[in-house]
């Protein structure tokens, strides 16, 4: 199904829709106070995008950087070219260190890989830490949004969850109490667990460590109990220096959540006492993504969550409706730059509004991208057969003014006197959910003329 | 071939041939006039405090504002108010019942209410997260105004950890309502001696 099927049952439920408009809507407006409380806010997102920028153009010299500096502290180096090979090496470290129960912080990069299920095949109990993810995780559910997993669901249906799960009380849906109920419940986890992973929010190639933003504290409870720690990062994690974060952490919670900065920061360049810690380093079809220079940029994502948090289209469909792991604007330019054919539907899930782009801490030009994917799209005949032809229909039209005139004028006298069964008919797909404005009596260059006349 | 060579041959082929220049971090950034003013606004804006102690006193503040807490422990030496040793702890699990960790900060920074912490003499890292409530002591003049300052201060020529510390930890994720206390410590004060 593509995401006009899938939005069409989330919109189903009118005042759920509306609510989770609100709920984002919420949240950007936190971002733009966040964001106007620092002068040089648009001089930052400069300078992020031109690091990254420069590092996707040396990522081979840099991820080396990366590999030498973090092995000389004595950490472990893995590379894997697909998520395949990610889940394998994974599997192999808990095997080897005798680990069957895995506590795991937010990943976007394992939820690609998808490797719960792998390691769960193989025996192993995986436990999602952060409390949204831990929730969808419990409701068997995928992440909603990479910032916020469960910004799909009301308290009440967390509470029911919970009910069943966790042994809270029937009918109790305050926040607070649902979450001590998770804390009480994952503490017994972390306390339980051979093994935690994490995800990387940066890579420094200058020192050879990873770092980690969140702010319940559950990537580094997981990290610093069991004895192994395994990081999954992308390839395009990775910044040249230290001094780099200044910027990023300047950037990323005031665009994520309006928050100044996470509640925890951590840099790790050491595994714990007689621990070990490793880094995977994954592929899985990015590289291919910097040899394309209508695209590359969208590999500079901090994945802040800004961008999804704006969108008309995401506020009104959810994150389920993209059926991409990632959700939103980046999540339609990465889906289909990794595989136009299954993720096709995506860059029409768009209004060119160019409020992701705008809002970018590291300046993507995501509408545009989505624009050059929609050609992409129609070049490889991908395009629905209805839309296609209704599109060649309007271009035919619109190409001689004479018959744009007449059609016009047709349209202006007939459409009115139709019944609505013919003029919200299947072939008009616009008009689903939609209303056309009353027609005019004229057109805008009849309009025009007369004026220019007086 | 390895997967390495695999990816960094794919990205060899991929890459630009003119590369763009790497930028200067430190860009011309906000300076507050009253830096202790600005942190404890942020500070308290995430759920933690700040505190000025005049007479630079631990045990008494200690005493006086942590009544009901028995289990105490502290990465500054020669604190009277500890009861418990973390680094005498078999593994990071025995801090579980830490009420209260007493830990040293190096520096703030005023923008967002951050305290660096790179404890080399803390063994267990854990204890940042599993004790209840957090004090974290810093120099009462070690504030500096943005990130680009504090990044001049983080070093990690040699192997460690070190975290920057925010408040107490919090989450939003059910119907973005904010629960201070998620899975870390349920309160943070950052005390200024």
């Amino acid at each position: 199904m593509g995401h006009p099927e899938l939005a069409e049952k989330f919109i189903a439920n009118d005042e759920r829709m509306h609510w989770h408009d609100k709920a984002l809507w919420f949240v950007r407006a936190k971002r733009d106070n966040a964001s106007k409380s620092v002068d040089e806010w648009e001089k930052l997102r400069k300078v992020a995008s031109q690091i990254k920028a420069h590092t996707l153009d040396k990522l081979d010299y840099y991820l080396e950087e990366f590999e030498k500096n973090a092995t000389a502290k004595g950490l472990h180096v893995h590379w894997a070219k697909d998520a395949k090979e990610h889940n394998e090496i994974v599997l192999r470290l808990l095997l080897n260190n005798g680990a069957k129960k895995l506590v795991k912080s937010k990943s976007m990069l394992t939820e690609e890989c998808h490797l719960n299920p792998y390691l769960e095949e193989h025996g192993i109990e995986v436990v999602d830490t952060d409390l949204g993810e831990r929730i969808v995780q419990l409701r068997k559910e995928p992440p909603s949004h990479i910032v916020l997993p469960a910004i799909h669901l009301k308290k009440e249906d967390v509470g029911t969850t919970f009910e069943e799960f966790l042994g809270t009380k029937k009918g109790n849906s305050d926040p607070t109490y649902l979450t001590r109920a998770a804390r009480a419940h994952l503490r017994e986890k972390f306390l339980g667990a051979d093994a935690a992973m994490t995800g990387v929010n940066f890579g420094i190639a200058e020192t050879g460590g990873v770092v980690v933003c969140t702010n319940e504290g559950n990537a580094d409870l997981g990290a610093s109990l069991p004895k192994l720690h395994i990081a999954s990062m992308g390839i395009e994690k990775i910044i040249p220096r230290l001094k780099d974060l200044a910027v990023f952490t300047r950037l990323l919670a005031r665009s994520a959540t309006g928050q100044p900065i996470t509640s925890y920061t951590s840099h790790f360049h050491a595994p714990i006492i007689d621990g070990q810690m490793h880094i995977i380093i994954v592929d899985n079809g990015r590289s291919a993504i910097i040899g394309s220079k209508d695209f590359k940029s969208s590999l500079q994502c901090i994945r802040c969550g800004a961008c999804i948090n704006t969108c008309p289209i995401y506020r009104r469909s959810g994150g389920y409706s993209y059926g991409y792991t990632i959700p939103g604007p980046i999540g339609s330019t990465l889906g289909a730059s990794k595989d136009l054919r299954a993720n096709k539907t995506l860059p029409f899930a768009c209004s060119l509004c160019a409020s992701c782009s705008n809002v970018c801490p590291v300046q993507i030009n995501l509408h545009q991208q989505l624009y050059k994917h929609r050609q992409s799209v129609v070049a490889q005949k991908l395009l629905g057969f209805q839309k296609h032809t209704i599109l060649k229909i309007a271009t035919w039209v619109m190409k001689y003014p004479l018959l744009m005139d007449i059609s016009g004028k047709l349209a202006r006298a007939i459409v009115p006197k139709l019944p609505r069964s013919i003029v919200y008919s299947k072939v008009n797909l616009w008009g689903k959910k939609r209303e056309l404005p009353p027609f005019p009596k004229n057109s805008f260059k009849e309009l025009y003329k007369q004026r220019k006349g007086k | 071939m390895s997967s390495k060579k695999t990816i960094l041959n794919s990205i060899k082929a991929n890459k630009s041939q003119n590369p763009i220049e790497l930028p200067e971090t430190n860009i011309p950034h906000m300076h507050y006039e009253d830096k202790n003013e600005k942190f404890a606004t942020m500070l308290a804006s995430v759920g933690g405090n700040a505190i000025w102690l005049e007479d630079g006193d631990i045990n008494a503040f200690v005493k006086e504002h942590y009544k009901d807490v028995t289990v105490i422990t502290s990465t500054i030496e020669n604190l009277t108010c500890k009861t418990k040793e973390a680094n005498l702890a078999q593994t990071p699990h025995e801090l579980e019942d830490v009420e209260l960790a007493i830990i040293e900060g190096e520096f703030g920074v005023a923008e967002n209410g951050a305290v660096w912490v790179k404890n080399p003499k803390n063994k267990y890292r854990a204890l940042y997260f599993l004790a209840k409530q957090l004090l974290i002591v810093v120099k009462k003049d070690a504030i500096v105004d943005t990130m680009h300052e504090a990044y001049e201060r983080v070093r990690f020529d040699k192997d460690g950890y070190g975290l920057f510390i925010s408040g107490p930890s919090k989450t939003a994720d059910i119907e973005q309502s904010l629960v201070i206390g998620a899975h870390g410590p349920t309160a943070a004060c950052v005390l200024f001696v």
